[in-house]
């Protein structure tokens, strides 16, 4: 089932998704990225029915797009995140979105930042964050194991441990991963997973 | 005939002017100034009151406060021309103001505040049937951005960013005068002093009283980094005021 995990560190944020298409019980993608670039320095993870995660994403991002060309400027993470819980909390009491999703970014003033939310538009500024079934295990091991000063290698090496206890232990494990951080240079792809069965 | 082409603002005559504009802008000319002055360390705002008497109770509302209005946390504006005028669009400046704080759950940038209200006012000179705001305002704030700035805006809907400008009765002696003695690293109390100075040559009156002036302030403090807005009541002005009292006293003792 989809899984999306993140974690923030003292110079970077680093994101993790799984990149399966499902359609009911089949399997019909296995490079679908959840994980959506918004702009240069910010990533919105995207978990939930295809179509409303399709919908919703890409309306916050033509708004996010248009604000920044209308403006002149382009917004904060934390200015992103509470402009998206604000429509989803809309949508909620008209046509609502199924969508849970993480929003992550790094800002010349406020460096890097991560937030939670859910379908029904829970917002949380967090340090570890997931959804999923996956979530379940790897928060507990991210507890544990996280720590501020993570350097950037550390940190691939926590998010492929996570990754690795997904798939030893959840019944419905997704075969293949992307991993993305984002730090003072933007946002770029540092590690895909790919079961070879599956490649 | 001209009135062929003025009893309608959405009209253009065949000189290509819109002349409901210019006679709003007519009417600003004939409010008391407003000046404003951006320093390295915040910006002043100060403006002539010209309702004085006896008779006024000067700590109602409206009264006491006649052309200074606080618009967000972080912006403050000063106004010249028709006040009813000033008090819709303030009225709108904060619901914009507001508003993007619900929406971002951040202060809005000023140029986008200033640049909302003249999306606004340009409105009033296209559609047919309204008559444009009698009223230019000078915004004063500070964001992270930009820091701080002072915008004009005026009945047509331009505006733009100055170091310092003045609006109002009077307000080409006044820019005269800052533009010879504005200076880029100028500080706020050197800032205060100068709008002062260069208030008491829009008006009339020989002496400066603290009835007949407003003088507002945006700065920051610097350990909790939050704008501070500041009026100036009267035990404030009264010293600045006697200062530039004294000044033209001299000069003039000088001259004869």
């Amino acid at each position: 089932m989809e899984y999306l995990m993140g974690m923030r560190c003292n110079d970077f944020v680093m994101l993790a998704c799984d990149t399966t298409a499902v359609q009911q019980i089949i399997t019909i993608k296995h490079d679908e990225d959840k994980l959506i670039p918004i702009d240069s320095h910010k990533l919105m993870g995207v978990a939930g029915e295809p179509g409303d995660r399709v919908q919703f994403s890409e309306f916050i991002l033509a708004n996010i797009r248009l604000y920044a060309a209308r403006n002149n400027r382009e917004l904060s993470t934390s200015a992103t995140a509470h402009f998206t819980r604000g429509e989803l909390a809309t949508a909620l009491r008209k046509r609502p979105y199924m969508a849970n999703l993480l929003i992550a970014g790094f800002d010349k003033a406020g460096g890097p930042s991560l937030y939670w939310m859910d379908y029904l538009a829970t917002m949380h500024k967090m340090n570890i964050a997931g959804t999923g079934y996956g979530s379940y295990f790897v928060l507990s091991m991210f507890d544990k194991l996280w720590r501020k000063d993570l350097n950037e290698s550390e940190a691939l090496d926590l998010m492929l441990k996570g990754i690795d206890e997904v798939k030893k232990r959840l019944v419905v494990a997704p075969p293949s991963y992307v991993i993305k951080i984002i730090d003072a240079n933007g946002t770029r792809t540092i590690k895909t997973v790919t079961d070879p069965a599956v490649a | 005939m001209a009135r062929r082409y003025d009893s309608r603002t959405t009209i253009f005559s065949p000189e290509g002017r819109l002349y409901q504009v210019e006679y709003a802008m007519e009417a600003i000319s004939n409010a008391g100034a407003a000046i404003g002055l951006r320093a390295v360390d915040g910006v002043v705002l100060a403006a002539e009151k010209k309702i004085t008497s006896k008779l006024l109770d000067t700590n109602a509302v409206g009264v006491r406060r006649e052309k200074m209005y606080k618009l967000d946390d972080h912006v403050a504006c000063a106004v010249a021309g028709i006040t009813a005028d000033a008090n819709i669009l303030i009225n709108t400046c904060r619901l914009a103001a507001q508003r993007y704080t619900l929406t971002y759950q951040e202060p809005i940038p000023v140029e986008q505040l200033v640049r909302a209200l003249c999306d606004n006012k340009q409105g009033y000179t296209q559609y047919g049937g309204l008559r444009p705001f009698g009223v230019s305002l000078l915004y004063a704030g500070w964001d992270d951005d930009r820091q701080f700035q002072l915008y004009q805006s005026d009945p047509s809907g331009n505006y733009g960013g100055w170091k310092a400008t003045a609006i109002g009765g009077n307000h080409a002696a006044a820019q005269n005068l800052l533009k010879q003695e504005y200076k880029d690293d100028i500080t706020m109390t050197d800032a205060v002093k100068l709008i002062v100075k260069v208030l008491s040559k829009t008006m009339d009156s020989t002496t400066l009283t603290p009835d007949k002036v407003e003088l507002s302030t945006i700065m920051r403090n610097e350990e909790t980094g939050r704008v501070v807005y500041k009026v100036y009541d009267e035990a404030d002005l009264k010293p600045l005021l006697d200062a530039v009292n004294e000044e033209k006293e001299k000069d003039k003792e000088k001259e004869s």
